[in-house]
């Protein structure tokens, strides 16, 4: 059953993310990449992060998502053209990506972690709650939890200050 | 005071007035500077007649004194000092060109007098003074070479003292290259002697070099060789002398004081000094000789023909320092000597006497066009012909004595140097007839243009100066021969330097009467103590042979030069024509010149040439040139990786961790 | 489940996220892509921390959500910007920091 599961949200995740690079309409890629994140939440399920999984739901697919598709609607998708300017860039593509993943999974395989080969341990009930993210995340990782929250300010700023009317004589030019 | 200390204040002096002027030039005005330059060459007499009275004090034997400031250099084999060398020899040249030049700088204070670089003038002409003295007095082969040096410098910079005209510089330029070879000639000597000997004070190096060396060996000639190669070059003698005639570009105290007096006899000096060497190695002695014996015919030969004043008489100095060469070389150093005061003397005197008419003729020195100046300038032909009978050895006056005395030298020696008094007669013979040449040229006969309106107004006409040899107008803004002309009857220092010299050129010569008193021999000598050439003393009755042979032939000269130029003007130029290759090969000096840029000069200029066109453009231009192409090259290649491209630098990003993930994975497996 | 499968899956993600960045042109895509990378990391980590048994894994999980939020707002922004100023919405075509 778990496995049947996997290959679905596995496939879901590879094509939303196939669909993603490959579609020349911007609003399609972002649709692509909603359902990648649907499909990964899935995958969070099955592996017990459970509150991982809501979050990504919530915050990701649900308001980054959504600012993405005003944008896109705001900006408007046009095409890109066929020429490449800069020499051997469509072809390399490809082919470093190929090499990145074949890498970094012989790396991971053939490393010494004997657990990688196993199923996890048992967790108990409440592992992936949000009770049990909620106590990490206020008692052991308080600190990188508050940076966390400034960071977000931080950014909320800074896309008002980009984003914004300047003066009207600068609209003008 | 010991003779060294005045020795050292006779150096102080004209290095001092040197600098005051040279320094302060805006602030003194120029009767003053003139004075203190003066002023300072007289105290360096005096303070050389001191040092004389001094050295008398000593025991003859006891008459050479060394005496130094400091250390240049001490150092394990080295030991060079800043040494001066005090004896009969050198407190002759020294009283001999102080002397001498105390009566130039008197005579230049009048003759220079409108000339805007007056100043500048006194400034070089004191340093010259002083690095001369330096030569003369220094203890040690560096100090000489450093002394010659300076003088060659100084000689330089007086040549081309009216810098704004371009025969001028290039003929300070001609003097200084050719004094550089000299240079170097000694310099290497120097060398030589250190690497021989071990040292190069002058004391040691006399005393080591007997037990050094045998005679006629190889190293001892080649030292003295390269000597030789300085005093030629120094003393304008064959073939290194084609400085001198083109050194007349300079005003005329400084042909007179340089060019006749003291520079130009440095070799001689050199030569007296390292006597010891050269007798060591007869062959190179005997190449001095011959040349100065070649040099003494061919520029009388040349003096014969010259038309150019000055010229001429700088010819006639070569010639006489001819026998000057000729007479140290064969040991008759005190004769030698003797000659080289007299003729100090005498040729001062012929080319401020010059120097007076030329100024009179606006500058030009063209005898063709000068006659009749002995009515006109009474004062000034009177002198002039007191000079030429000295230079003639006109029975009585100092160079009938002095020169005289040299080929009686050389007839005592015998053998082989017989040939030397046999063609030192010639030489005496065309020396009376071109100096008598001079002077029934330009003093006799119908007053020209200018000795006309001298006689009528009593001054001379003043036009813009023109260069005499090219003619261009002279600039005269920066210190040129100026528009005023300062004639000696016009002057009266000029006319007391010019009076004292006549007096000497006539009269030195009694102190050195055969037989009768040796003044200078008898001071000279302990300068050439053990010294087996020295010893060889002509007898009285020799030594009034000479001078009698030697008088004869001197009025036999100007009777003929009385013949040539007075009761048949017209002879000479028929001569001229018969003998026309013969005057040719005279007039043109010889082709010495044209042999030295054919042989020297051109190649020098051919390789600088290929040099410039062939190893400087492919060589050098191309590995520095190459070397910043290759850079640039490179640059560029790089340069192309910063195309802007935000996803080209992703691409290399991520090949870049591509390639560093496979390196990991393949070094940990 | 064997842990290997999700850092496999991880690992194709990653790859594809990085192709597609040096594949597109468009920025809104390029964002998109760095959105697939970053998703890709946090599978990763929550494998790991399943295969661990502590829920650190997905603590930090959490907070590059957080990061990679902050980032896409930041970058949104920037895209308005340029829009805004009319300049064309091709990377290629913004390349004024050359040498």
């Amino acid at each position: 059953m778990e496995e049947v599961l996997f290959f679905i949200s596995a496939l879901g995740a590879l094509g939303g993310a196939l669909g993603v690079i490959a579609m020349r309409n911007p609003f399609y890629s972002v649709l692509a990449l909603i359902v990648h994140l649907f499909s990964l939440a899935s995958l969070f399920l099955l592996l017990t992060a459970a509150f991982v999984a809501a979050a990504q739901v919530v915050v990701y697919a649900g308001a980054v998502m959504v600012l993405y598709v005003f944008v896109v609607a705001y900006v408007g998708g046009g095409g890109e053209s066929a020429w490449e300017p800069i020499p051997f860039q469509r072809l390399l593509a490809p082919l470093l990506g190929i090499a990145l993943f074949v890498e970094l999974s012989v790396a991971v395989l053939s490393s010494s972690l004997l657990a990688l080969g196993e199923d996890g341990p048992d967790v108990q009930a409440g592992f992936g709650d949000p009770a049990a993210i909620g106590r990490l995340l206020l008692e052991k990782f308080l600190i990188p939890f508050e940076a966390a929250s400034i960071l977000l300010l931080l950014a909320a700023v800074g896309a008002i200050v980009l984003a914004s009317n300047r003066r009207q004589s600068e609209e003008a030019r | 005071m010991s003779a060294t200390a005045w020795a050292w204040l006779v150096l102080l002096f004209p290095l001092l007035g040197s600098i005051v002027i040279g320094l302060g030039f805006r602030a003194l005005p120029a009767k003053v500077a003139g004075i203190i330059g003066t002023l300072a060459i007289g105290l360096a007499f005096a303070c050389g007649v001191a040092a004389l009275v001094s050295l008398l004090g000593d025991q003859p034997e006891a008459r050479h004194h060394a005496s130094s400031l400091w250390d240049y250099a001490s150092v394990a084999v080295l030991d060079i000092k800043l040494g001066i060398f005090v004896d009969p020899l050198s407190v002759f040249m020294v009283l001999v060109v102080t002397g001498v030049s105390t009566l130039i700088h008197l005579y230049s204070y009048g003759y220079m007098q409108s000339d805007e670089g007056y100043h500048r003038f006194f400034s070089y002409l004191n340093f010259f003074v002083f690095s001369m003295l330096l030569l003369v007095l220094a203890g040690n082969f560096v100090l000489l070479i450093v002394g010659w040096a300076f003088v060659g410098f100084a000689s330089y910079a007086l040549i081309s003292f009216w810098y704004r005209r371009e025969t001028a510089t290039r003929a300070g330029m001609k003097a200084f290259v050719i004094n550089v070879v000299g240079d170097i000639g000694l310099v290497l000597a120097a060398f030589l002697i250190f690497r021989e000997l071990g040292t190069f004070d002058y004391g040691a190096v006399f005393e080591r070099a007997p037990e050094t060396f045998s005679t006629n060996e190889w190293s001892i000639t080649a030292i003295c060789l390269l000597l030789l190669v300085g005093a030629f070059a120094k003393s304008a003698q064959l073939p290194l002398h084609t400085w001198l005639p083109d050194a007349m570009e300079g005003p005329t105290p400084v042909s007179s004081l340089i060019h006749a007096a003291t520079m130009v006899t440095a070799g001689v000096y050199l030569i007296a000094r390292t006597h010891v060497l050269f007798e060591l190695a007869p062959t190179a002695a005997d190449i001095a000789a011959f040349t100065g014996l070649a040099t003494l015919l061919v520029a009388a030969t040349m003096a014969l023909v010259m038309t150019d004043l000055k010229r001429a008489i700088a010819y006639s100095t070569m010639s006489q320092i001819g026998y000057m060469i000729m007479g140290v070389s064969i040991g008759a150093y005190s004769a030698g000597m003797f000659h080289l005061m007299t003729h100090a003397f005498f040729k001062a005197l012929l080319f401020m006497a010059a120097g007076s008419i030329i100024a009179a003729m606006a500058n030009d020195q063209n005898i063709d066009r000068m006659s009749g100046f002995g009515k006109a300038m009474r004062f000034t032909s009177i002198t002039f012909v007191c000079g030429a009978l000295a230079l003639a050895a006109f029975p009585g006056s100092s160079g009938f004595f002095s020169k005289d005395e040299i080929l009686a030298f050389a007839a005592a020696r015998g053998g082989m140097y017989l040939i030397f008094t046999v063609l030192g007669y010639v030489g005496a013979l065309m020396t009376a007839v071109y100096s008598f040449r001079l002077v029934f040229r330009v003093l006799h006969g119908e007053p020209c243009d200018e000795a006309q309106e001298l006689i009528e107004t009593g001054h001379v006409a003043h036009e813009a100066p023109k260069n005499p040899a090219t003619g261009e107008p002279e600039d005269t803004d920066v210190g040129f021969p100026g528009a005023e002309h300062h004639i000696a009857e016009g002057s009266a220092p000029m006319r007391v330097a010019m009076g004292v010299l006549a007096f000497g050129a006539l009269f030195a010569g009694l102190i050195q009467i055969p037989g009768v008193d040796d003044v200078v021999t008898k001071f000279l000598d302990p300068v050439w103590e053990g010294s087996p050439l020295a010893a060889i003393e002509p007898s009285t009755l020799a030594d009034w042979e000479g001078l009698g042979i030697g008088g004869v032939i001197a009025l036999l000269g100007i009777g003929i030069a009385y013949f040539l130029y007075v009761v048949r003007p017209e002879l000479p130029g028929k001569l001229e024509t018969r003998l026309r290759p013969l005057h040719t090969l005279f007039a043109n000096k010889w082709y010495f010149d044209e042999a030295i840029d054919f042989l020297v000069v051109r190649p020098a200029l051919a390789i600088g040439r290929f040099a410039n066109r062939v190893f400087e453009r492919f060589v050098v231009d191309g590995l520095v040139t190459g070397t910043a192409e290759t850079v640039r090259g490179a640059g560029g290649v790089v340069r192309a990786v910063q195309n802007g491209f935000v996803r080209s630098y992703a691409l290399l990003l991520v090949a870049g961790f591509a390639g560093l993930a496979l390196y990991f994975l393949l070094s940990s497996s | 489940m064997n842990t290997e499968w999700f850092i496999v899956l991880s690992a194709l993600l990653f790859a594809t996220g990085a192709m597609g960045i040096l594949i597109r042109r468009s920025p809104m895509v390029i964002l998109l892509c760095l959105e697939l990378m970053l998703n890709a990391g946090n599978l990763a980590l929550v494998a790991f921390s399943r295969m661990v048994g502590n829920g650190q894994g997905q603590v930090f999980a959490v907070i590059v959500m957080v990061v990679a939020a902050c980032e896409v707002v930041v970058g949104l922004g920037l895209i308005v910007a340029i829009f805004r100023r009319r300049l064309p919405l091709n990377v290629d075509d913004l390349r004024e920091l050359r040498g």
